[in-house]
């Protein structure tokens, strides 16, 4: 066992003071796992610089913040507004969670077809123990991941999300995330479970919000499986608080003819990294992972992908764009494996970043791993600025600079939002961007002056 | 009865870019609802002189003014420059994915009238002049839905410059070289585009190599620009007499 340091002990302490109120507390298999889970934490010690998969993204928060576990309590936070992206939003099937913990009555399950269950995990832990210890830590391996370690040491929520065979769910589903609600820094666990069974088909957005100004930590782990010809999209939006760090592992397997569409846009949070991993285990998988990140000031943002490709015939498409303004800084890590037996293979990756100010950088860094001789794989990294052309030709046709610049950056990031084909979360995501740009002051003094 | 002022006056210009002079003392001045043309070789400052008045970066007045209706426009933005009235037709206009034609038409329409201390235009009124604008100019409403020129054929691109032009009603039109990359076809769709909106409160200077455009587009006044100067000014014959004899009098090599 390493030596665990200041930063890291606390969150030992934390464990063994929560273990007894943990949900699922009288579950074996759950205490075991939960031991095993903390012993791994132990073990590898909170990732840093040191380790190459982290050379670009240094947990700070966690070194200069005292984070307490969330409460009961803390779920019970008053909240004026559920942010929701989708238009029916509040009449469709919702979950909110605030501070971590599942607002039944802020959630609605209206509307929500046979066949489909959206439950929280303290809830599935009772009703469906049996299914929850066959699916839970099944496809995210601790193995090298530390968070993940803690997170199933510590987990103490999540979404349970179930597609039962062959049932196809048109209207997406959307989970609210509320964080910043509470007076002293928290830190929440959630564990997610999705399952597809096979033929299934279904769109879930998760969307991340800050309410408040407090500062939270979310370590969240995100399993899904996708079964035999079934299809996922999962949408995310992380528009977490200026203090917020946001910490997601999502470990995804695709079966056979199934497809797995993933998209991340980040538009707020001091530090997140969104690390996915994607195995294409069955003949004719598809999945498509991609992303949209816009930061200022001092925010971090980290996209880490690896996608593996372990049989013939499977195709991914990694589509990465994001804008950096002031000193925010982005990380872009994709990992292409395309193993011995997957012949035929089909890889293409994108990663391109737009920088708006001297003091803004992005750290990219894509990888392709070929063992494999019959396969067809590409991948592409820019950085650049603003085209000044482009500007010119706005501004001359009256556009203030401000409102052309933010037209431009929409312009940039729609080539990432292109790659969703859920036409309503398309434009829902569009819009989400639209309000993050800056303001833009159309006063002619103001103009004439600046 | 007061002095005219003249729509546009530049006095002794020299304009440098990168640390490089290229408008060398250039005087022109166009009255109001005046059709101007310049005309000269490669790299005689044409774009130059078009990318200044409208304000673009990177272009360093060294001497000289431009005055536009009675104004120095030295330091302005190019935005402010549209407001007042100036519109230039780009050359190579710009494509910008993701950004629906309309939607930037509206942004700019909008912008200049908020300038003008005007009320902006609602989704209807908006909707109502575009139908009006395109249906003079002939063109299909399906180029307004698609991005900013992206796809679009070297004529749409041209079509879609003397659409915006329409749109925003300039005082000061400048057209660099809108007749490049044109077929016979695409020019004369232009050429009408921009006759119809000939009028005695509009100036228009067209700049161009070639000659031919001027077969449709009839100015009142031609100059030579060559080696950063007016070399030479007249009536409309000069360009007859330049597409034949080319710029060697003005000691640079017919193009």
């Amino acid at each position: 066992m390493t030596n665990l340091s200041s930063t890291e002990q606390p969150f030992v302490a934390a464990f063994d003071a929560a273990r007894p109120g943990l949900p699922g507390a009288g579950l074996g298999w759950l205490a075991t796992l939960r031991e095993t889970g903390i012993a791994r934490f132990k073990a590898l010690g909170l990732p840093t610089p040191k380790l190459e998969a982290w050379k670009y993204t240094r947990l700070r928060p966690l070194e200069d913040t005292r984070y307490r576990p969330v409460t009961d309590a803390d779920g019970r936070a008053t909240v004026d507004v559920v942010p929701s992206i989708l238009a029916d939003g509040k009449d469709g099937p919702r979950l909110v969670f605030v501070n971590g913990r599942l607002n039944e009555e802020l959630s609605s399950r209206r509307g929500l077809p046979k066949g489909v269950r959206v439950q929280c995990l303290r809830d599935a832990l009772t009703a469906d123990a049996g299914w929850v210890e066959k699916h839970l830590a099944g496809i995210g391996k601790a193995d090298g991941q530390s968070l993940l370690a803690l997170n199933t040491a510590m987990m103490d929520s999540g979404l349970v999300f179930r597609v039962a065979r062959g049932v196809v769910v048109e209207q997406p589903i959307e989970v609210v995330f509320i964080g910043g609600l509470t007076a002293h820094p928290v830190a929440y666990f959630p564990r997610n479970l999705i399952a597809l069974e096979n033929g299934a088909e279904a769109t879930l957005v998760t969307h991340h919000a800050g309410a408040g100004v407090g500062a939270y930590l979310a370590n969240a782990v995100t399993e899904v499986a996708v079964g035999r010809g079934a299809s996922f999209r999962h949408y995310r939006v992380q528009a977490e608080s200026r203090d917020a760090t946001h910490l997601s592992t999502t470990h995804v397997r695709v079966g056979r003819d199934a497809s797995y569409e993933n998209f991340t846009l980040a538009i707020g949070g001091r530090l997140s990294r969104n690390e996915i991993t994607v195995r294409l285990e069955g003949e004719g998988g598809y999945c498509s992972v991609n992303g949209a990140y816009l930061m200022r000031g001092s925010e971090h943002c980290d996209n880490t992908t690896l996608i593996e490709h372990l049989v013939p015939r499977t195709t991914c498409r990694e589509v990465f764009k994001g804008v950096l303004d002031d000193e925010s800084r982005a990380v872009f890590q994709g990992r292409i494996v395309v193993h011995k037996d997957a012949q035929k293979t089909d890889g293409h990756q994108l990663c391109k970043a737009l920088l708006l100010s001297t003091g803004a950088e992005i750290d990219a860094k894509p990888e392709l791993e070929i063992y494999a001789d019959d396969v067809k794989c590409s991948h592409g990294a820019t950085t650049g600025q603003l085209d000044e052309t482009a500007l010119f030709y706005l501004r001359s046709r009256g556009v203030p600079e401000a409102l052309a610049r933010n037209l431009l950056v929409q312009s940039f990031l729609g080539e990432a939002l292109d790659e969703i084909t859920s036409e309503e979360v398309r434009q829902a995501l569009t819009d989400k961007i639209v309000h993050a740009l800056p303001a833009v002051c159309y006063l002619a003094e103001e103009w004439k002056t600046g | 009865m007061a002095k005219k002022i003249p729509m546009l006056e530049i006095k002794n210009l020299h304009v440098s870019v990168g640390g490089k002079e290229i408008l060398k003392g250039l005087d022109l001045s166009i009255g109001t609802g005046e059709i101007h043309a310049i005309m000269g070789p490669n790299g005689s400052g044409k774009s130059t002189l078009s990318n200044v008045i409208a304000g673009r970066q990177g272009y360093e007045i060294t001497g000289g003014r431009i005055v536009y209706k009675g104004e120095d426009l030295t330091g302005m933005e190019p935005e402010i420059r549209a407001a007042k009235g100036i519109f230039l037709a780009f050359q190579y206009p710009v494509e910008i994915p993701g950004v629906a034609n309309t939607t930037f038409l509206k942004e700019a329409v909008n912008a200049i009238r908020r300038y003008r201390g005007e009320a902006e235009l609602d989704a209807m009124q908006f909707l109502k002049l575009m139908r009006q604008k395109t249906k003079d100019l002939g063109i299909s409403e399906d180029m307004l839905k698609r991005a900013v020129n992206v796809g679009f054929s070297g004529g749409e691109k041209k079509r879609n410059e003397i659409l915006q032009m329409a749109i925003l009603n300039p005082t000061l039109a400048v057209l660099d070289e809108t007749d490049s990359g044109l077929d016979i076809d695409a020019l004369k769709i232009v050429a009408a585009g921009v006759n119809s909106l000939r009028s005695p409160q509009r100036s228009t200077l067209i700049i161009t190599h070639y000659q031919r455009l001027l077969d449709y587009i009839v100015p009142d006044q031609v100059h030579v620009l060559a080696k950063g100067k007016i070399q030479r000014s007249g009536g409309k014959e000069l360009a007859l007499e330049l597409e034949k004899k080319g710029y060697a009098e003005f000691g640079e090599a017919a193009a």
